[in-house]
């Protein structure tokens, strides 16, 4: 039993630290937002020269075979920096669904583009009615000789504006709630009938609706077999859950750390408000919620790749009910450290509270995630 | 104990549903209920509905347009007008520089500023709060000078919301730098359109631009716009700051709100079924309302107790009014948030003036002003005096700690 990062996880930790306190000021974040996409295009070619795109994926896949944990390291940072650019969607989402379903003629295809920054995925994989069960597709996948034909609606696809391609999930049987059925394709975004509307998303970086018309995909873009795509849905959005995670808590302790910085030099009443007991106790409180948080992001990032999939998902949805409610804590009380500034767009802890809220409703946010723990019969056997 | 109000007290109440249900104008109703913000026309033309059936002001003394209707008709003609749910008249002139002219002001500023006010034929905001003067107000440094019959006053004020509307801004000014901070404070009644103020909006986190901070640069104020005794202003700020303390609670928005909830935790389906119907779901609700309950009668209890109080002086547990009202308000944002799930995610941009709501909306056409609305809720638990200084308050006034 270990928490310790190998020496090669803190050189990743340390270079990934550098670039972000080099380049990802609140300032020069400002400018990033105004570029297309909404993100730094130079970054994501220098994040590619650092060997993050690549990191999940296999060594002939253009990638450094790093588990979970690396990806936790970079998550974490990407919290702490506020990051815009699209790592969750591009190399967890949809790069992790081709590395863990995909054909290798697909991988070797597609994988080393992303690890060379050269290719940006969505994940198209929610739809309008949907909310946050995964097994809730209406989006249909019919066999037409050596094609699939989709046509349907998704929505809320991070970064779906920039997407080159898109990993989709489509029914080729079964009840529009059924978790039989499912299948995942590989799709250009430029492909005919794929239309979609970008918009801008509340932590500042952008998502789009996708709409598919008589999508004409060859039987070869099937990620995985067609029809048993749930549990590779499943374990990437598990991925992914262990992933925001990681940049929840970075976002945390960024916030925190600006709190108790804040207190420590906001003077009112001739005194910094950080001698009033009050507050200490909760800044207190917050440091409390956010180490709790950071164990399950821990434990989320050890249980990503777990074998039982009952036990992986009752870890991950745990971890996502803690990382919600103490983003959540950590997130209001921020604010209300900051007073006044905490309500301002100037600020940064205002644009941290919106990301932590976001990234509680991202892929079941904590009350439904509580619901999952204890229908799934709690962490504790009876 | 009788919790009964009199037959005259209900057919009061009734008379006010009836009044709002006819005179409200639907757009405006519509923008309330979906948490949509206001156009500053909607606003006056409101008010001046309200003014016209002469009830603007009730509160006022008589002469100046009040009702005379004692504390428990004023906390039901709130409690409806807030249920209707109808806008509230714009409380920086009404409940705040209004009240402190008809105290502090001579004939001259009553007769100027008072029916302009009640009508909304001017729009007032607030200049108190500066960058180093949150909490603790008394430290203001926005000073003014006496020289030629006017004031010369040079400062920045924050947090100045709507003044991107306003026509006038009441503002404690530093006129004695000598003097203990409460007592060289003065209350100064200032034009907005006089050479040398600059209004410069401030984004809130909803996106919105509801507040702004208000410059003044050797900003030239005759002499007769000071309000009550140079140097005494501090006294008109106390008397503000306590004085709308029962209103504060915003009960019957609440209960506005909770009815909203209801009906959308009804519409959003989670799992095959309306969230209204998730027993985890209706038991949250229901802890909130069992809140709200017991804050109506705590505000019932302040209310009646006004009956046999004297005077000005405001009673010190309408901090817990203030405390409570805000955790209710936004534990209610929260369980709107929750209902909007997913969809809180697509940026809104609230601020009626550019009118930047999705169109066509992303998600349920009901969904857009949600997520601005607990973002924008997190302010309820900082103005008005921060819930830490109301826990001081009580701590201090009726704890004796």
């Amino acid at each position: 039993m270990d928490f310790a990062l190998t020496e090669e996880q803190q050189l990743l930790r340390h270079s990934v630290e550098r670039l972000f306190a080099d380049h990802y000021s609140f300032e020069q974040r400002k400018r990033y937002l105004q570029e297309a996409g909404g993100f730094s295009g130079a970054l994501w070619r220098r994040y590619a020269e650092l060997g993050l795109l690549g990191l999940p994926f296999a060594e002939e896949d253009g990638g450094s075979a790093g588990g979970p944990v690396e990806t936790m390291i970079v998550m974490e940072e990407i919290g702490r920096g506020l990051a815009l650019e699209p790592y969750l969607a591009t190399v967890v989402l949809g790069g992790g669904a081709i590395r863990l379903g995909a054909s290798a003629a697909m991988r070797a295809a597609v994988l080393p583009k992303i690890a060379g920054g050269d290719l940006i995925l969505g994940f198209a994989h929610s739809e309008p009615q949907s909310r946050y069960d995964l097994a809730d597709v209406a989006t249909k996948a019919r066999r037409d000789g050596a094609s699939f034909v989709l046509d349907g609606a998704k929505t809320l696809v991070l970064h779906g504006d920039s997407a080159e391609k898109f990993v989709v999930s489509a029914r080729v049987s079964g009840g529009r709630r059924d978790r039989d059925g499912l299948a995942l394709f590989l799709l250009d975004a430029a492909a005919a009938g794929v239309s979609r509307r970008g918009y801008a998303t509340i932590d500042g970086m952008r998502a789009a609706e996708v709409t598919l018309t008589g999508v004409r995909v060859p039987a070869d873009a099937a990620i995985g077999a067609a029809g048993a795509a749930y549990p590779l849905i499943e374990r990437v959005v598990d991925s992914a859950i262990a992933a925001l995670a990681a940049e929840a808590v970075g976002a945390m302790a960024a916030m925190h750390e600006a709190t108790v910085e804040y207190m420590k030099t906001r003077k009112q009443f001739g005194v910094t408000i950080g001698s009033f007991q009050a507050l200490q106790h909760r800044a207190t409180d917050m440091f409390v919620a956010l180490e709790q948080a950071r164990s399950m992001a821990m434990l989320a990032t050890m249980m990503a790749a777990e074998d039982d999939v009952r036990e992986r998902r009752q870890a991950i949805s745990a971890a996502k009910v803690q990382v919600g409610r103490s983003g959540r804590f950590v997130g209001q009380q921020a604010v209300q450290i900051h007073g006044g500034i905490g309500m301002t767009m100037e600020a940064s802890i205002g644009h941290y509270f919106k990301r932590l809220t976001a990234l509680d409703t991202l892929f079941g946010d904590a009350d439904y995630h509580l619901g999952l723990v204890a229908e799934g019969g709690g962490l504790i056997a009876a | 104990m009788d919790l009964r109000f009199t037959p005259d007290e209900i057919a009061f109440r009734d008379e006010v549903r009836v009044f709002m249900r006819e005179k409200l104008p639907p757009a405006t109703r519509d923008k309330m209920i979906a948490g949509r913000s206001l156009a500053k026309q909607d606003m006056v033309d409101w008010q001046r509905i309200l003014n016209a059936k002469g009830w603007a002001v009730p509160h006022w003394p008589k002469e100046w347009g009040g009702t005379g209707w004692g504390p428990v008709k004023t906390y039901l003609f709130r409690d409806e007008m807030q249920q209707a749910p109808a806008p509230e008249p714009l409380a920086f002139g009404v409940s705040m520089v209004g009240p402190v002219i008809i105290a502090f002001g001579n004939e001259a500023q009553k007769k100027k500023y008072l029916p302009r006010i009640a009508n909304l034929d001017d729009w007032w905001c607030q200049g108190f709060s500066e960058p180093g003067a949150g909490s603790d107000l008394a430290s203001l440094k926005t000073s003014a000078k006496r020289a030629n019959g006017h004031y010369v006053v040079n400062g920045q004020k924050t947090w100045t919301t709507l003044a991107q509307y306003a026509d006038w801004i009441f503002c404690l000014v530093r006129t004695d730098p000598a003097a203990k901070k409460q007592e060289g404070i003065s209350f100064l009644l200032i034009d907005m359109k006089a050479p040398g103020i600059t209004v410069r909006p401030i984004q809130t986190i909803d996106g919105g631009l509801e507040i702004n901070e208000v410059f003044f640069d050797d900003v030239k104020v005759p002499v007769e716009n000071l309000v009550g005794e140079e140097n005494k202003g501090w006294d008109c700020a106390k008397f503000l700051l306590g004085n709308e303390r029962t209103g504060i609670a915003r009960v019957g928005i609440s209960k506005a709100r909770i009815r909203r909830l209801k009906e959308l935790a009804a519409l959003q389906q989670s799992g095959g079924k309306p969230l209204l119907a998730d027993e985890r779901f209706r038991a949250k609700i229901a802890a909130v309302e069992i809140e709200l309950k017991a804050l109506e009668m705590t505000q019932l209890r302040v209310v009646a107790g006004e009956r046999n109080r004297n005077g000005n002086k405001p009673d010190p547990a309408s901090s817990i009014l203030k405390i409570k009202g805000s955790e209710i308000q936004q534990a209610i944002t929260e369980l709107l948030l929750e209902v909007v799930g997913p969809y809180a995610l697509p940026d809104q941009i609230p601020h009626e003036e550019s009118e930047r709501w999705n169109e066509p909306p992303i998600g349920p056409d009901w969904a857009g002003p949600l997520a601005p609305q607990y973002f924008n809720y997190r302010k309820t638990s900082i103005y008005g005096g921060t819930n830490e200084i109301q826990k001081n308050i009580i701590a201090k006034a009726i704890l004796g700690l």
